[in-house]
């Protein structure tokens, strides 16, 4: 059969707009959930009815927004330690790994206790556990950075592996060393090891009550715009992405590519590391198990999603946010993770139209 | 009865290639007649490249009729062309290094369907060669193979798919000079046996020794159509080409050479594959001076390049002006100032998707007024890299230009620029000019030039002999890792370098 119409992928000879990655990545998004509609429609949904409760539950009021905001905090500093390793081209997957060791190491502050609890200062302690979350990750950054750049070992088996190390080192500690009656969690933090929550401040300003935003969601913030100087601006970014280009070209130009394998490892691991405190400080108060519902392997999508902009990474991660805030609610709760897989897949064959024109074109005639 | 004569191979007709505000093929023709080689010229940007790639599918022409065997043909995609006959050569070589030649063959072809026969398959190929005298183990791993080697492996491709129209884009502009007569060989033994050949090349001596006819290319407009190939002169060919008359003579100023730079003592290294390329070589360069090094491909040139310049692990001392740098960091060779134009380059001279501005800043990011304490002012490297473009005329949009668009000879400007502004004590230039055409291998010999006269000492690493008796003061003839002997320049005997390049050590005296 001989169709009138011919669809052709004409390989782009110039470079594409700027605002293209950012609208086909739209584009994506919107045609994901129609994709999801119709998913509903065949399964008896009413995909308008859920659409609106999707809506409403992650967006609709502030007190759901700031839900949806908890719950991109670690998302958006696990993407940002994903996306600063991809820009050098090394394939970091063990963000869920160093996740946890950061929320191991910051937990040392308050379960050995590293200071003294009732007399230091909130933001000493504070203090200590960002510091020591971010060596945790950065330990686990360092062991395949090293290997990778004295042996030439694959980072991705080794980052893969040590999630499950870090996984059951903070089983042991939680079901052994620290359970809390038995119970597979420490016991509960002193006040004084909790990140700062807007509730807090409801005393003073009443519309404040009962929202759980707490500052890592200012650390996440902080980090982008850090990470984006040092992409960006910085002579190390410069060095990242040159690395990451061509690695003989940064030889030739003079760089250290070994030791700059190593500190992108570590400052990956460092921002996974973060993540893993800022949730056990700001969230849930405590070492327990699965305070991770996976942030580590979502991190590897945002990062995705958003290009590798540090920018992108923080609206991509308000989506997945509610993504996972609308998941809890909405029945069955596949549909939230059914989204999040087609989202994924549409964003990745949009990749289509950066690369190629697409023309229909009326077939003609030959004599 | 007799058969009638074969139709014409291809007939492209008032092909018309449009792309956004670039017209690159305008009204061109071109037929290609049953079992000839027909020379396709142009400088680099003329449209040679976007017209063979319509033929080859990869392109859609605008407006024109192509006929293939005498049968209007409509290509939608590459595999359409193939199944045609019409094979493409690249000049960037599609192969994937860790397999075999066969493996790469066989690569994207229905068969073989589920089991890998290797040696039923090896034998297939074997055949292929000695049809065609395309020598080439089917069973060495593609890293293995030298450059013309890998080349056959590209030919054989094609073959094996069944081509009788081959499309060869710039062939000789890899391979060494011997290579080069192999290669013309083989093509003659490929247009015997029916196979119509169009030869893309930049080399005026080239197309007269192996072409039947030629079509040249100016700005997307044909300026020769199936010319014959009879009676040209070398001149007349290269005013098709540009439009005017080429000055092949670049004038070189009478100098004398200063004190030492580079001084290498006994030095050895081995190559990739852990064979000694450099056996206890000792050179010396001084200031203001070009010294060539002459020598068939793979006998130590581009060992020595990555040797001084900190790329590469050997024994003896590398003095540059006095200091040792033999075994250290290519940073520590910068740091005394040696520029290094690589042999490859988009894989090692330049970053394919970076911009032209954070090309050009590669080796000074770090120096003021580009680099700060932690930071890089872009506005000054954007600034730096547009004065840059200015005065090495790099042909680009803009600054923001990736350097994988660029065309060879605007990536050589651009790397050229980088080193020059380095302000290099001493420059290694390994191939500078290789797949140039004739204008830009004219600017880059231009600001070699000035750049000795600057007072820099030049290694010139050159598989063009005419271009290191243009350019050198002295030249070097390396074989197998030794120097067989220096000459000087005004008073070399070709044939002496020649024979040198061949393995006979220069009679003292």
């Amino acid at each position: 059969m001989n169709l009138p119409y011919t669809v052709i992928f004409e390989k782009r000879t110039e470079d594409y707009p700027k605002w293209l990655p950012a609208l086909t990545s739209l584009a994506s998004v919107v045609i994901a959930f129609i994709i999801s509609g119709i998913v509903l429609k065949f399964i008896g949904g009413d995909p308008i009815r859920v659409l609106k409760f999707f809506f409403n539950a992650t967006f609709g009021s502030w007190a759901v927004f700031s839900d949806t905001m908890v719950k991109a905090t670690p998302l958006i500093l696990v993407g940002l330690a994903c996306a600063v390793a991809f820009k050098m081209k090394l394939w970091n997957i063990g963000a869920e790994g160093q996740f946890y060791m950061g929320a191991f190491f910051s937990s040392l502050v308050v379960l050995v206790p590293m200071v003294n609890l009732e007399t230091t200062p909130k933001f000493i302690v504070i203090a200590l556990m960002v510091i020591m979350g971010m060596i945790g990750g950065a330990i686990w950054g360092f062991i395949p950075g090293f290997l990778k750049a004295k042996y030439q070992v694959n980072e991705i088996i080794i980052t893969l592996m040590l999630n499950y190390v870090a996984l059951y080192w903070n089983n042991f500690w939680i079901f052994d060393k620290w359970s809390d009656a038995g119970f597979q969690m420490t016991p509960q933090f002193e006040k004084v090891a909790w990140l700062p929550r807007l509730s807090d401040l409801a005393k003073e300003y009443r519309a404040f009550s009962g929202i759980t935003l707490h500052l890592g969601v200012v650390f996440g913030i902080v980090a982008a715009i850090i990470i984006w100087w040092i992409l960006e601006r910085s002579h190390w970014g410069y060095e990242i992405k040159l690395i990451g280009d061509n690695p003989k070209a940064a030889r030739y130009a003079g760089l250290n590519i070994t030791k700059n394998l190593v500190l992108v490892m570590m400052l990956s691991g460092a921002l996974a590391g973060l993540a893993g405190m800022s949730e056990i400080s700001g969230v849930v108060h405590r070492l327990q198990e699965r305070i991770s519902p996976g942030y580590g392997f979502t991190g590897i999508i945002v990062a995705w999603l958003a290009k590798l902009n540090p920018f992108a990474v923080i609206i991509v991660s308000i989506l997945f946010g509610a993504l996972i805030i609308a998941g809890r609610q909405i029945q069955p709760s596949g549909i939230a993770n059914l989204l999040q897989g087609i989202i994924l897949f549409m964003v990745i064959s949009s990749d289509v139209l950066l690369r190629y024109k697409i023309r229909i074109i009326r077939v003609e005639q030959e004599a | 009865m007799t058969s009638p004569p074969p139709p014409n191979a291809v007939e492209m007709k008032d092909i018309v290639i449009r792309f956004p505000g670039v017209l690159a093929n305008d009204h061109v023709n071109l037929t290609l007649k049953h079992g000839e080689i027909h020379a396709l010229l142009g400088e680099n940007g003329a449209g040679k490249s976007t017209l063979m790639s319509a033929l080859a599918g990869l392109y859609k022409p605008t407006s024109g009729i192509m006929r293939v065997h005498g049968e209007i043909v409509d290509f939608n995609s590459p595999k359409d062309a193939i199944a045609k006959g019409i094979g493409m050569v690249y000049q960037h070589f599609m192969l994937v290094p860790t397999q075999t030649v066969t493996e790469n063959i066989l690569l994207g072809l229905n068969e073989p369907r589920f089991f890998m026969d290797l040696p039923k398959y090896d034998q297939k190929i074997r055949d292929l060669q000695d049809q065609f005298g395309l020598r080439v183990d089917p069973t060495m791993k593609i890293w293995q193979l030298s450059v013309g080697e890998q080349q056959r492996v590209e030919i054989l491709k094609t073959l094996y798919r069944g081509a009788d129209v081959l499309i060869m884009d710039e062939p000789t502009a890899v391979l060494a000079p011997q290579e080069i007569d192999d290669l013309m060989e083989t093509m003659r033994s490929m247009t015997k046996q029916g196979k119509s050949i169009i030869f893309i090349s930049h080399k005026l001596n080239e197309v007269t020794a192996v072409a039947d006819r030629l079509t040249v290319l100016r700005k997307g407009v044909a300026t020769a159509e199936g010319m014959d190939i009879e009676g040209l002169t070398g001149e007349k060919l290269a005013e098709l080409m540009v439009g005017r008359k080429v000055i092949f003579r670049v004038e070189k100023k009478e100098q004398e050479p200063g004190d030492i730079v580079l001084d290498l003592k006994d030095i050895s290294a081995q190559n990739n594959k852990g064979v000694q390329a450099l056996n206890k070589l000792s050179l010396k360069v001084r200031e203001g001076e070009i010294l060539g090094i002459a020598g068939v491909a793979g006998n130590g040139q581009s060992e020595l390049a990555e040797v001084i310049t900190g790329m590469r692990a050997c024994e003896g001392t590398i003095l540059i002006n006095g200091e040792d740098v033999a075994n250290q960091e290519p940073s520590a060779a910068i740091a005394r100032g040696v520029a290094h134009i690589p042999e490859d380059r988009t894989g090692v001279g330049s970053a394919p998707n970076m911009t032209i501005t954070e090309n050009t800043i590669m080796k000074n990011y770090r120096d003021t007024p580009i680099g700060n304490k932690w930071s890089i002012n872009f506005t000054e490297a954007r600034n730096h890299a547009r004065s840059l473009k200015e005065a090495y005329d790099i042909l680009a949009p803009n600054v923001r230009t990736m350097a994988r668009k660029l065309s060879g000879g605007n990536l050589q400007k651009v790397i050229l620029a980088r080193e020059i502004t380095t302000d290099p004590k001493l420059m290694v230039a390994m191939q500078p000019t290789r797949g140039l055409d004739v204008g830009a291998i004219e600017s880059i010999q231009r600001l070699l030039l000035a750049q000795r006269e600057e007072g820099t000492a030049i290694l010139l690493i050159s598989e063009e002999l005419e271009e290191l008796l243009t350019l050198s003061d002295r030249i070097a003839v390396l074989h197998e890792g030794k120097v067989m002997g220096i000459v000087d320049t005004e008073n070399a005997d070709v044939k002496e370098i020649g024979l040198m390049m061949t393995g006979t050590q220069r009679s003292e005296g």
